[in-house]
């Protein structure tokens, strides 16, 4: 059914063209008057001190990997949820195997303290 | 023209489905504009019930009531002065609130307003709609990274990893509405067509919020939690919390570029709250369509939206009435009247025996997502802000174990009998 796909790309068309459209139209009504103050980066009134790209705390990281793996996890069950009750007891014990193997590694993830934050 | 009008009228399916390309247009521009219309109109609602939580009035000078107000925000943000600062990265900066946009708005393709009132009807709905949705973080992450400043940076990585966490438990969530599809009786598959999941609801006779009590509504209760934590909303607002990081990672962006933003936000409350609908709570169904069926009660049902209109319109002219009899107000109290009376003639449009039967699905279905709407607003009023810390123990230490054991629990509740019978084969 390729037809129902169609609209999509009308769709991201019609904001790839509305929305730039807008804010250009907008350009030619609105005041600009830059300044070299004004084009700071906003830190409270007080002078930035070094550039922002520097470095932050690892937990980010793990948090990222960690949803990598629980996020392909969760779509592998889209397929079998929509055919659960066509496999019967063989899908559930399947399944459970799988899960099984999961939630052994997210036992692990917690006991090693990777969900602590502090 | 009036040969495709009739086609659209006599049509029981999607545009999209159909194959005519012209509706499918039509119907991007009109729910294009409706969500944005209904985005500014919330905002005003928002204010409206924070003000009276707080016991004061809120916007009350442009218009009657303030209901002007958000038309002179969007103006006044339309004139504001756009600055880019100067270490910014030009075109990552440029491009982040579009991202933020249109991953809100595209979600609406397969949302169905009604059997018939969905852009398309993918067999893929649900999946296109948490993949889109969850675009936004890239258009969050490019916004802090590209204003290089110290705020937005900790504020796009706070969202980030929030909404990634809480993705987790919003899908698993998710999966155990679709595994109940799959017990539709006599047709042996489940779906994950949006459309599909309102008639499986139908046919199963239970809004699965109520299926295998109380699983679904477990389910339901970790997605309600997720969704808000999805959409930076309070009592998870972390990446906005004012007191700490000023405004998150829009803290750079002045006038249109940050309503943008706003738009994005607010586009994806509305678009979360109908895939909760669409799961749980029924869809556009009507309160009741197996137990109350008969042409008695649909006839009596597909009169309500006009009535609810009508009311709307009786409570306006009663406020008009009781306007303070004085020339200062002679303006607001003419605009509220002419108010009261377009209200009631929408409520009378509705009522027009053509038109009922086609509105009245996208009446139940956008009553439902309001009430949802109201709920983001109380919260709001209500819970003070969660830390960083509690957030992620929330999210990983307690959504996630609790919505793989609903599933879990739901998949063995669903083959119980299978169960048994194998149980005593095996004894």
């Amino acid at each position: 059914m390729p037809a129902n796909y169609v609209p999509i790309f009308i769709f991201i068309a019609i904001i790839a063209v509305a929305l730039p459209v807008t804010l250009l139209a907008a350009k030619l009504i609105r005041p600009d008057n830059p300044q070299k103050t004004k084009a700071m980066p906003y830190e409270c009134g007080v002078d930035p001190i070094g550039d922002a790209r520097a470095r932050y705390t690892v937990r980010f990281y793990i948090i990222a990997i960690l949803f990598v793996v629980f996020d392909v996890e969760t779509i592998f069950l889209f397929p079998w949820a929509v055919q659960y009750k066509a496999l019967g007891l063989f899908g559930l014990a399947e399944m459970l195997v799988f899960l099984a193997i999961l939630i052994v590694g997210y036992v692990w993830v917690w006991k090693k303290g990777a969900l602590e934050w502090i | 023209m009036l040969n495709q009008l009739t086609q659209y009228l006599q049509s029981t399916v999607t545009p999209g489905q159909a194959g005519s390309m012209l509706w499918a247009t039509i119907y991007i521009l009109v729910i294009f504009a409706g969500i944005s219309l209904c985005v500014v109109f919330i905002n005003w609602g928002e204010r409206k019930a924070l003000a009276h939580f707080q016991i004061r009035l809120g916007p009350m000078r442009v218009g009657p009531h303030g209901l002007l107000q958000p038309i002179a925000d969007a103006l006044k943000l339309l004139l504001k002065e756009d600055t880019i600062p100067a270490n910014a990265d030009k075109v990552v900066f440029w491009v982040a609130p579009f991202i933020v946009t249109t991953a809100a708005f595209v979600v609406y393709l397969v949302v169905p307003f009604g059997p018939q009132h969905a852009v398309t009807d993918m067999n893929i709905g649900i999946l296109f709609m948490l993949g889109v949705s969850s675009l936004g973080v890239l258009g969050i992450i490019t916004a802090g990274w590209a204003s290089n400043s110290h705020y937005p940076l900790l504020g796009s990585l706070r969202s980030s990893a929030q909404m990634v966490s809480y993705e987790v438990a919003m899908g698993l969530a998710v999966i155990s509405a679709i595994l109940m599809t799959s017990f539709t009786p006599g047709s042996g598959s489940g779906t994950l067509s949006m459309i599909g999941i309102v008639e499986a609801q139908k046919a199963q006779g239970v809004w699965f919020l109520f299926k295998f009590f109380p699983l679904g509504l477990v389910a339901f209760v970790v997605f309600a939690i997720a969704m808000i934590a999805e959409t930076n909303r309070a009592p998870f607002d972390l990446p906005e919390a004012e007191s700490e990081l000023v405004a998150g990672f829009h803290t750079e962006y002045s006038g249109f570029r940050w309503s943008l933003f706003m738009l994005g936000e607010y586009a994806a409350m509305i678009a979360v709250s109908s895939i909760a609908v669409t799961l749980w709570l029924g869809g556009w169904m009507r309160p009741f369509p197996n137990l109350l069926s008969g042409t008695n009660w649909d006839t009596i049902f597909s009169l309500v939206p006009g009535a609810f209109f009508l009311f709307l319109s009786a409570v306006t002219l009663y406020s008009t009435a009781r306007m303070p009899k004085k020339l200062t107000f002679r303006i607001q109290t003419v605009g509220l009247g002419a108010f009261g009376l377009l209200l009631g003639a929408v409520g009378l449009v509705m009522l027009v025996p053509g038109v009922r039967e086609r509105v009245q699905d996208i009446f139940w279905f956008m009553l439902k997502v309001a009430v949802f709407m109201y709920l983001y607003i109380w919260y709001r009023a209500t819970w003070p802000r969660y830390r960083f810390d509690q957030l992620m123990r929330v999210g990983w230490k307690v959504l996630l174990p609790l919505s793989l054991g609903v599933l879990i629990v739901t998949g063995v509740v669903g083959l119980s009998p299978e169960l048994m019978t194998w149980l005593k084969g095996v004894l």
